[in-house]
C-alpha cells in the first residue's frame, strides 16, 4: 500500500520498517503505565534499563566492528521495562546487559540464538532468584486495545513471519479451550487467562523476533504450536508461572535445526533496501 | 585510600543507597484501625508460603447453628492427621488488626488511619462421621474417603473422587447442602487430581471442649500450587463476598498472578471529622474503589515486614505467634532478636463473584520489599489565637485546604461534596483547647 504514496525511497524504507511501529507502541504503553494505570514499571528500573541496553548496544557493535543500530535495543529494554522486575536497579542494569549482549555472543550460522528480552528474563528470573515477571493484567479493555493496536501495526507492514504471533496465539488460546472443555470449566476462564498483557507482548513483540525463529512458514508453525504446548505443560503442570518465557528459550535451541530441514530465505528488516538491523 | 579504592567506596555506596527500599517516616500517633469485622459474608485466610510449603489457616465468621457448619476445601495433596490443627482466633484477628488500614491523625500536621479484612467461601453442612458403612457407600458411588480425623471441635474426612457426581451424592447424603452447579466445579478439582478437606463440627467435642465459637482450621501441605480456591463458595453466592488473604512469606510481598492487584488508595488527608466514623468511611472508600474498578482487582491493604511497624496499628505479632500462624521457618530465629523475624505480610482484599473472578487466586510471592499500608490522614487546624501578619495567610491557606480534604473525601467515597463541606464548616468551632482565641474567633469567619 505503500507503493501508491509519494514517498521517497527513503521514507518509504522508514514507515515500512516494523521497529518503529513496536517502538512507537511499546513506548506508549510504557508511558500509559508511568502515567495513568499503574502497571508496576518503575521510572528508574526503565531509565536504567534503556541506557544499558543501548549502551551494551554501542559497545558491542564498536567491538564486533558494525555500524551502531539502537533500534532493537529499544524494542529490548522497553519489553524488559513492561515485563520484568526485581528488588534492586543492579538486576536490571545485568538483565540489559545479558539480553543485548546474547545477540552478540550467541549466535549459530549468522543468526542470534534467543530473542534477547526472553533469555533476559530467563537467566534473571531462574538464575537470581530475585526476579520476577509482572501478571500483567492490564484490564480488558486496555488488552483489547493493545491487541487491536498490535494487529493493526502487524497489517500495516505485512510483515510476513509475523505469522508466527497468529499460529502461537491460536495454539495457545486452543489448548486454554481444551483445558477448559476437558475440566468441564466455563468458557470465562480460558477468556479470562487470555486477557494478560504479558501474553500480548510475548506473542507480539518476543516469540515474533524475526531473528530467532525459523526461515520456513512451516517451520514458524511448528515452532509457535511447540512454544504454546511446552510453555501450557510448564504453567499447568510444573507451576512454573514464567512458563511462556522458558518454553521459548529452550526451543529456541530448536530453530537451527528446524531451518536445515525446512530451509527459507534469511529475514531482513528492510527489504532489499538500508543495510539495516545487524544483530 | 588509593584513587581506586576510593571509587570502589562510592560505587559500593551508591550501590548500597539505590538497594535500600524506601521507608515511610512516622510522626502522628496512630488513632483507629477499620478491622475485617465491617464486613458481611467476610472470610479470613491466612497464607504462610515458603517455597513449596503451604500452611493455610481459615477463619470463618460462621454465627449460626454448629450442626449447619461444613468447610469444603480443595487441597493439593493428601493431608495427614499432623498436617491439620485449630488455632486460637485471637491469633487471626491479632494480624487482621496489625495489618488492618488506619487512621492517623496530626495536629496541623496528624495524619489516621485503619484497614479492612476477610476470608474464604464454604459449601453447607455434613451430620454423619465415616463409618464402615460410609466408606463402602462412598466407594460405590466412586468416593474415597482417604481418612477421617477428629481435631478440636471438628470432624474432618480427607476425600478423593472419580467423578463430581459421585462426590455429590456422597456429600449430600453424608448432610452436605451441595448447592446446584457446584459439580462442575468439583468435576474440575477432581480432574485437576485435588482432594477434598471436609470438616464439621463434632458437637460432643465442642461441648467437651467448652469453646462457644468455630476455632479456625489450619492445614498445611507441601505443594508447588501456591494458590487459594474461591470457586466452590461462588457457586451459590448471594451477591459478592468479601475476603482478605494475610499472606506471611520469607521474601517480599505476594500478590495475584491471574488478577490486577492494586493497592488501596492511601496517604490522604481527609476531613477530622471523620475520626469518629473511621469504619464509615473506609467501607465506603473500598466500596467506591470496587466499584471504579469494575469488581476485577485484588487489593492490597497492607505490605510490610513484620519485623517493624510505623505506626503499629496493634502490638507486633511475636515469632511464636507468627509460627503458630504457619511461618514455620520463624522458629529457627525465634532466640534471636524481633530484627530478624525474616517475615514478609500481605494482606490482599477482595471482594469477588463468579462473573468478575471465575478462576481461583493463583498467587506469587515477589521480591518486593517496599513497604504499604492503607493510611489516611487527619490534619487538625489550628484555632488559636491569631497574632501576626503571617496569621492571615495561614487562614487563607486553612480555608483552601479544608476544601481541598473535603474533595479527597468525596472523591474518595461518592459521598456528597457539599455535605461533606457542611460537616467540615460545622466543625470548625471550639475543640476547647486552652490555646483557643476566647474572644469572636478568627476561624467562625472562615467561611464567610
Amino acid at each position: 500500500m505503500w507503493g501508491s504514496l509519494a514517498l521517497s525511497p527513503r521514507w518509504r524504507g522508514w514507515l515500512v520498517d516494523a521497529r518503529h511501529y513496536q517502538i512507537a507502541s511499546l513506548a506508549t504503553l510504557l508511558t500509559l503505565n508511568l502515567i495513568w494505570l499503574d502497571f508496576g514499571a518503575d521510572p528508574r528500573a526503565c531509565a536504567v534499563l534503556i541506557a544499558t541496553c543501548c549502551l551494551t548496544q554501542i559497545a558491542a557493535s564498536r567491538i564486533v566492528g558494525i555500524p551502531v543500530e539502537l533500534r532493537s535495543a529499544l524494542i529490548t529494554s522497553f519489553s524488559l521495562s513492561l515485563l520484568l522486575r526485581t528488588d534492586s536497579l543492579w538486576l536490571y542494569a545485568l538483565a540489559a546487559v545479558i539480553a543485548v549482549g546474547s545477540k552478540f555472543l550467541i549466535r549459530i550460522d549468522g543468526k542470534h540464538l534467543f530473542n534477547p528480552a526472553t533469555i533476559a528474563i530467563v537467566a534473571l528470573v531462574f538464575g537470581s532468584g530475585r526476579a520476577w515477571v509482572t501478571p500483567g493484567q492490564w484490564g480488558a479493555e486496555l488488552w483489547f486495545a493493545a491487541l487491536l493496536g498490535f494487529l493493526g501495526i502487524m497489517v500495516l507492514q505485512r510483515a510476513r513471519r509475523a505469522d508466527v504471533t497468529i499460529f502461537f496465539l491460536l495454539a495457545h488460546a486452543g489448548l486454554l479451550l481444551a483445558r477448559a472443555l476437558w475440566l468441564g470449566d466455563p468458557l470465562a476462564i480460558p477468556v479470562h487467562q487470555l486477557e494478560s498483557g504479558s501474553l500480548l507482548l510475548f506473542a507480539f513483540f518476543m516469540i515474533s523476533d524475526p531473528k530467532t525463529i525459523p526461515d520456513s512458514r512451516l517451520g514458524r508453525l511448528i515452532f509457535a504450536a511447540a512454544v504454546a504446548g511446552l510453555a501450557h505443560y510448564f504453567i499447568f503442570f510444573a507451576q512454573v508461572r514464567p512458563g511462556l518465557y522458558l518454553a521459548l528459550a529452550l526451543l529456541a535451541l530448536a530453530v537451527w535445526p528446524i531451518d536445515r530441514l525446512l530451509p527459507a530465505p534469511r529475514h531482513q528488516w528492510v527489504p532489499a533496501a538500508t543495510p539495516g538491523g545487524q544483530a | 585510600m588509593t584513587l581506586r579504592a576510593s571509587l570502589v567506596a562510592l560505587l559500593v555506596a551508591i550501590a548500597v543507597a539505590l538497594s535500600v527500599p524506601a521507608a515511610q517516616a512516622f510522626c502522628g500517633f496512630y488513632v483507629a484501625k477499620a478491622d475485617s469485622k465491617l464486613y458481611n459474608k467476610a472470610s479470613k485466610v491466612v497464607l504462610a508460603w515458603d517455597a513449596g510449603k503451604t500452611v493455610i489457616t481459615m477463619a470463618s465468621d460462621y454465627e449460626g447453628d454448629p450442626r449447619e457448619f461444613a468447610l469444603v476445601v480443595p487441597v493439593p495433596t493428601f493431608i495427614e492427621r499432623d498436617q491439620i490443627g485449630v488455632v486460637e482466633p485471637a491469633l487471626v484477628d491479632h494480624l487482621d488488626a496489625f495489618t488492618a488500614p488506619r487512621l492517623v491523625e496530626y495536629f496541623d500536621n496528624d495524619p489516621c488511619s485503619p484497614p479492612v479484612a476477610y476470608m474464604l467461601a464454604a459449601p453447607a453442612a455434613i451430620e454423619e462421621d465415616a463409618s464402615a458403612t460410609i466408606r463402602r457407600r462412598a466407594n460405590s458411588l466412586g468416593v474415597t474417603v482417604e481418612a477421617t480425623y477428629t481435631v478440636g471441635e471438628y470432624d474432618i474426612a480427607i476425600l478423593s473422587a472419580q467423578e463430581s457426581d459421585g462426590l455429590v451424592t456422597f456429600l449430600t447424603e453424608s448432610g452436605y447442602r451441595i448447592p446446584d452447579g457446584a459439580a462442575d466445579v468439583l468435576g474440575s478439582y477432581i480432574k485437576q487430581k485435588m482432594r477434598f478437606f471436609v470438616a464439621k463440627v463434632n458437637l460432643g467435642e465442642q461441648q467437651r471442649l467448652g469453646a462457644t465459637f468455630l476455632r479456625p482450621l489450619q492445614v498445611s501441605y507441601q505443594s508447588p500450587k501456591f494458590m487459594l480456591p474461591i470457586r466452590l463458595g461462588t457457586v451459590n453466592a448471594a451477591g459478592p463476598q468479601d475476603l482478605f488473604v494475610f499472606a506471611l512469606a520469607r521474601h517480599g510481598r505476594v500478590e495475584t498472578s491471574n488478577y490486577r492487584t492494586m493497592k488501596v488508595p492511601s496517604d490522604l488527608a481527609i476531613p477530622t471529622y471523620v475520626k469518629g466514623s473511621f469504619a464509615d468511611f473506609y467501607k465506603a472508600t473500598f466500596d467506591r474503589a470496587v466499584e471504579q474498578t469494575d469488581m476485577q482487582v485484588v487489593f492490597q491493604e497492607y505490605a510490610w515486614d513484620l519485623s517493624w511497624c510505623d505506626p503499629c496499628a496493634a502490638d507486633p505479632l511475636t515469632a511464636e505467634e507468627l509460627n503458630k500462624l504457619g511461618a514455620r521457618w520463624v522458629s529457627d530465629a525465634s532466640g534471636q532478636s524481633p530484627g530478624r523475624l525474616q517475615v514478609f505480610a500481605t494482606r490482599l482484599h477482595v471482594r469477588y463473584d463468579r462473573a468478575h473472578f471465575p478462576e481461583d487466586l493463583m498467587l506469587m510471592e515477589t521480591r518486593d520489599t517496599s513497604t504499604f499500608q492503607g493510611r489516611y490522614i487527619l490534619q487538625h487546624p489550628f484555632f488559636g489565637r491569631l497574632t501576626c501578619p503571617d496569621g492571615e495567610t495561614y487562614r487563607n491557606k486553612l480555608r483552601i485546604r479544608l476544601s481541598q480534604e473535603a474533595a479527597t473525601l468525596a472523591a474518595l467515597t461518592g459521598w456528597r461534596y457539599d455535605e461533606i463541606l457542611a460537616k467540615v464548616k460545622a466543625q470548625s468551632g471550639p475543640t476547647g483547647r486552652e490555646d483557643e482565641d476566647p474572644d469572636t474567633s478568627w476561624w467562625q469567619k472562615l467561611w464567610q
